[in-house]
């Protein structure tokens, strides 16, 4: 698909920085798929319904992109040529790691006490967490412009989003 | 995803689960993790004064093949040097546990483990001699 060259942030026309309004991208979505919504193209050529379509595709995977800190951080380093989950980069600072395991544990042992109570917060750590790593990579990205410091607080925050992730399916579990 | 008969066996009944005295000047800790998936894997070795591994722990949270894949390793470390535990390669772990393609990063983070545990408990070594 010749669409996917096209920059997300140009996508919604807005400033390719990583501290971005999310009103301004939210409001910058909607009208892009109303504008390219399938209602307005009932009667036009195929090819015209097929540019709508994929436009329609590619605002919807942008958004998801771009409202997501982690993977806003990791699209604008991809920009730069960086993948930051390489799968051949497993170094993370220790520290880290064990706290990572902590949480783990916590989170494990939480669910085998059934304790909702404990899981929601250890999920406001996260959120303090996703906080903290959220304003350096605006410092980062935005300011210094050091690519190889975000790319290593990137890493972090995809971590923590993957716990969060885990932590959402033991709380849903843990409501049946 | 299908798991082969050998990860299965490895998920179900994993071998060497646990920790070592991490302020053992023998026990190697190696800490690595892959952002992709959100693993973490932690692997301690006891290394003996002839430079034999004794024993071997691990720790991973992650999917069934990370797991299959550390609790391999840790019954290969088992009576090998630490040159030989340095050796081993990511390739004959997915080979052995017969990894898809899109698992074989869960091998990739055995062998750093690996190679991260060696380096702490040579770092140790460095320390004592020094001292």
């Amino acid at each position: 698909m010749q669409s996917t060259s096209i920059n997300y942030f140009k996508l919604f026309a807005i400033a390719e920085q990583f501290d971005l309004d999310v009103t301004t991208l939210e409001s910058n979505f909607r009208k892009t798929q109303s504008a390219n919504h399938p209602d307005r193209f009932v009667s036009a050529p195929a090819s015209e319904k097929l540019v709508a379509m994929q436009l329609a595709t590619l605002a919807n995977e942008a958004y998801s992109v771009l409202k997501s800190p982690a993977k806003r951080a990791k699209y604008m380093l991809e920009q730069h040529g960086i993948d930051a989950i390489a799968e051949t980069n497993t170094a993370m600072p220790t520290e880290f790691l064990m706290q990572q395991m902590e949480w783990r544990e916590r989170i494990e042992d939480a669910k085998m006490a059934r304790s909702i109570t404990e899981l929601d917060e250890i999920a406001g750590e996260l959120k303090l967490e996703t906080n903290l790593l959220v304003n350096e990579l605006h410092e980062l990205l935005d300011i210094k412009k050091d690519l190889t410091s975000a790319t290593a607080v990137t890493r972090k925050l995809i971590f923590i989003d993957k716990v969060c992730a885990d932590i959402d399916q033991v709380i849903e579990q843990l409501d049946d | 995803m299908a798991y082969s008969d050998k990860v299965l066996d490895h998920y179900e009944n994993p071998r060497n689960v646990g920790s070592l005295d991490k302020n053992d000047p023998q026990v190697g800790t190696g800490m690595v993790g892959a952002p992709a998936c959100g693993d973490v894997m932690k692997l301690m070795i006891k290394v003996n004064d002839s430079g034999i591994i004794e024993d071997a722990k691990f720790k991973t949270y992650g999917c069934g093949s990370a797991i299959a894949s550390s609790s391999l390793v840790t019954e290969w470390l088992k009576g090998r040097t630490i040159e030989e535990a340095y050796a081993i390669k990511n390739s004959e772990i997915a080979e052995e546990l017969a990894l898809p393609p899109v698992k074989i990063h869960c091998s990739v983070l055995a062998e750093d483990a690996i190679k991260a545990a060696v380096a702490d408990i040579k770092a140790k070594q460095a320390a004592k001699e020094a001292a």
